[in-house]
């Protein structure tokens, strides 16, 4: 065994050190929460306010309309329909707010960081070992700064969720900006294009189907965060495999895990359909 | 400086009234860097030593060693060479998409190599167009939109962007194409639409790096022919990058011969074909001079055979 005399405990002063923070800080903590909070209160009860057989309609026409195909589009909008037959709709609007709201913020913190890294080195040159790190940790080591400054609850599975969630957004953004082909650059350049114009009339419009290919992994890895964040109190589907594992209740985690891989089909064929349409036409 | 009324008169009429020469280059070289961080100064060029250890090193490339010409207004000048011969370099100087590493760009009485990028920016937008070998259409934007590329970065009125843009695309024989995708044409029209928007800015200076190069041989020959009509009426000044000798012949007014990085030989084709000024020059049109030494000769057999039957009967 190790000896008891070289044990040596930091848990004190990382406890300490975290509520001093909190303390000085408590009102930037406080209005990031509440802000955070009341946005995703906000989205909750539009999606409860929308009628369950909408949610079914709209994925189906969604589908419909952007890949023109019939049989897998009435699949795909059957399996909301057995989320809801589980019995899991709450839920599963439950865990789809705090997605929505994490995937906004990652999207709103994401792409920007994403423009700058293609188009500054040295941001490129710090943001690349840190989004290298950040994809080799553990979904759930995330939880740990999270509940650190916002305790438990929605909060911070938001945020937990929210800088899981992050690195592809960006990595794909500066890599569809790097891929732009250069004489096509070079003949914007030409004509006299600023360095603004070049961005907005030409690699962002070239870089998009990259763009939205992070947008997609985005979402997915913002969903698989949602379940392991129940872990800090997130409600919803993750929260519901918790307690079916918990009380080794297979056929109750059977219909949550089911649930949980139906949401992520859904969201999945829609973000990647809507991408196909960016691609440039070839007409 | 009274460069704004110069380029009044320059606007006005393409053939400048001035006197100067619508390019003049001077003392020109560039020095591509591969190393990280290192960097050669226009210092570093005067000294002829360095210059020769850099060439020679892995590091570094002399793509284009003191290169000075004069370009009329008006004409067609041509810059031919072998692969790497730094013919590409030197036209992207021109515009500064490549930084020349020392020497002077004087275009329309402007000095090019001085200008701040504010004032590179205009110069781009209003003196000169240039045309690409590999196109650079925007794949995601139509042929009419490709067109009026150029006239929205500089903020034209976008009723006159449409009628320049449709004016300019019937010059080049695509009317009816406007609302296609690049994806859609072929070369040849890529090309065109190419073209269409080099002229469609109204640049008095056209430059074209190798344009038809891609293009098959009878593909190649039309759009030389509708560029030498076009020139007819428009009378620009075009610098005009190839390394096919008789695309040369066809368009150029004068033309200029490059080897490593060094122009070897300027003048008229017809004079650098009856005396290249050495080895590497006389290589390059030794199929032009074996074709006409051929055409004298069956000229001269055509004669002697008329003769020879006419002495017969
Ligand atoms: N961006 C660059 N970095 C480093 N070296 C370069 C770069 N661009 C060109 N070179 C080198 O400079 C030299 C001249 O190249 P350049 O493209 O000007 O030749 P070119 O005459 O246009 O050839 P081509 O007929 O193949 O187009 C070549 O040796 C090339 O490898
Ligand atoms: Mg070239």
């Amino acid at each position: 065994m190790f000896p008891e005399f070289l044990q040596y405990h930091v848990a004190g002063a990382v406890n300490r050190f975290i509520d001093d923070l909190i303390a000085s800080y408590a009102s930037v903590f406080d209005s990031i929460s509440d802000g955070i909070l009341s946005f995703l209160l906000g989205v909750n009860s539009v999606l409860t306010f929308i009628p369950w057989w909408a949610y079914i309609i709209a994925v189906f026409l969604l589908s419909w309309y952007s890949s023109k195909k019939l049989i897998g589009s009435v699949v795909l909008a059957a399996l909301p329909f057995l989320i809801g037959m589980f019995g899991l709709w709450a839920m599963a609007l439950e865990s789809l707010s705090v997605i929505i709201t994490a995937v906004l913020l990652a999207l709103a913190i994401g792409l920007p960081l994403g423009v700058l890294m293609a188009e500054l080195r040295p941001v490129a040159a710090i943001l690349r070992p840190i989004l290298d790190g950040m994809q080799t940790m553990p979904s759930f080591v995330y939880l740990i700064p999270a509940m650190m400054l916002f305790g438990l609850g929605k909060v911070p599975a938001v945020l937990a969720t929210l800088i899981y969630a992050l690195p592809p957004v960006i990595r794909l953004t500066a890599l569809g900006l790097n891929q732009v082909p250069k004489a096509v650059e070079e003949a914007a350049l030409a004509y006299g294009a600023t360095r603004w114009q070049l961005l907005k009339e030409v690699r962002l419009p070239l870089a998009m189907p990259s763009i939205l290919a992070g947008v997609n992994q985005t979402t997915m890895m913002a969903l698989a965060m949602v379940v392991i964040s129940s872990m800090i109190g997130a409600r919803g589907l993750g929260q519901e495999v918790l307690l079916s594992i918990n009380r080794i209740d297979v056929g109750r985690g059977f219909e949550a895990g089911m649930s949980v891989v139906f949401l992520a089909i859904v969201i999945d064929r829609l973000t990647q359909n809507m991408a196909k349409r960016w691609e440039p036409p070839k007409r | 400086m009274d460069a704004p009324q110069q380029q009044d008169v320059a606007a006005a009429a393409p053939v400048a009234e001035t006197g100067a020469e619508a390019i003049l280059i001077r003392d020109l070289w560039k020095v591509y860097t591969r190393k990280k961080g290192m960097s050669v100064s226009s210092s570093d060029i005067e000294n002829d030593e360095l210059v020769e250890e850099l060439d020679k090193g892995e590091d570094a490339v002399v793509a284009m060693k003191n290169v000075s010409l004069e370009i009329n207004w008006g004409e067609t000048f041509i810059i031919m060479g072998l692969s790497g011969s730094g013919k590409s370099t030197l036209i992207r100087c021109l515009l500064r998409l490549v930084e020349p590493t020392s020497g002077d760009i004087i275009i329309n009485g402007e000095n090019v190599t001085a200008m701040n990028k504010r004032q590179l920016v205009n110069f781009r937008r209003e003196k000169i167009a240039m045309v690409f070998q590999h196109y650079g259409l925007l794949p995601h934007r139509t042929v009419l939109q490709n067109v009026t590329f150029g006239l929205k970065l500089r903020g034209d009125e976008k009723e006159s962007r449409k009628e320049k843009a449709m004016d300019s695309l019937d010059k080049v024989g695509l009317k009816g194409w406007e609302k296609y995708y690049p994806a859609a044409l072929s070369g040849g029209m890529r090309q065109r639409v190419g073209i269409a928007r080099a002229l469609v800015m109204d640049a008095p200076i056209l430059l074209m790096d190798e344009p038809f190069s891609g293009l098959d041989p009878l593909i190649r020959r039309e759009l030389q022919d509708e560029m030498i009509h076009l020139q007819k009426v428009m009378n620009k000044t075009i610098f005009f990058v190839t390394h096919d000798l008789s695309e040369a012949l066809r368009m150029g007014d004068r033309m200029a011969i490059m080897k490593k990085g060094e122009i070897v030989q300027v003048g008229s084709p017809d004079e650098v074909i009856a005396n290249p000024a050495d080895e590497y020059v006389a290589r390059f049109v030794q199929d032009e001079r074996e074709h006409m030494r051929r055409a004298e000769e069956v000229l001269a057999w055509d004669m002697a055979g008329k003769e020879g039957a006419a002495h017969v009967s």
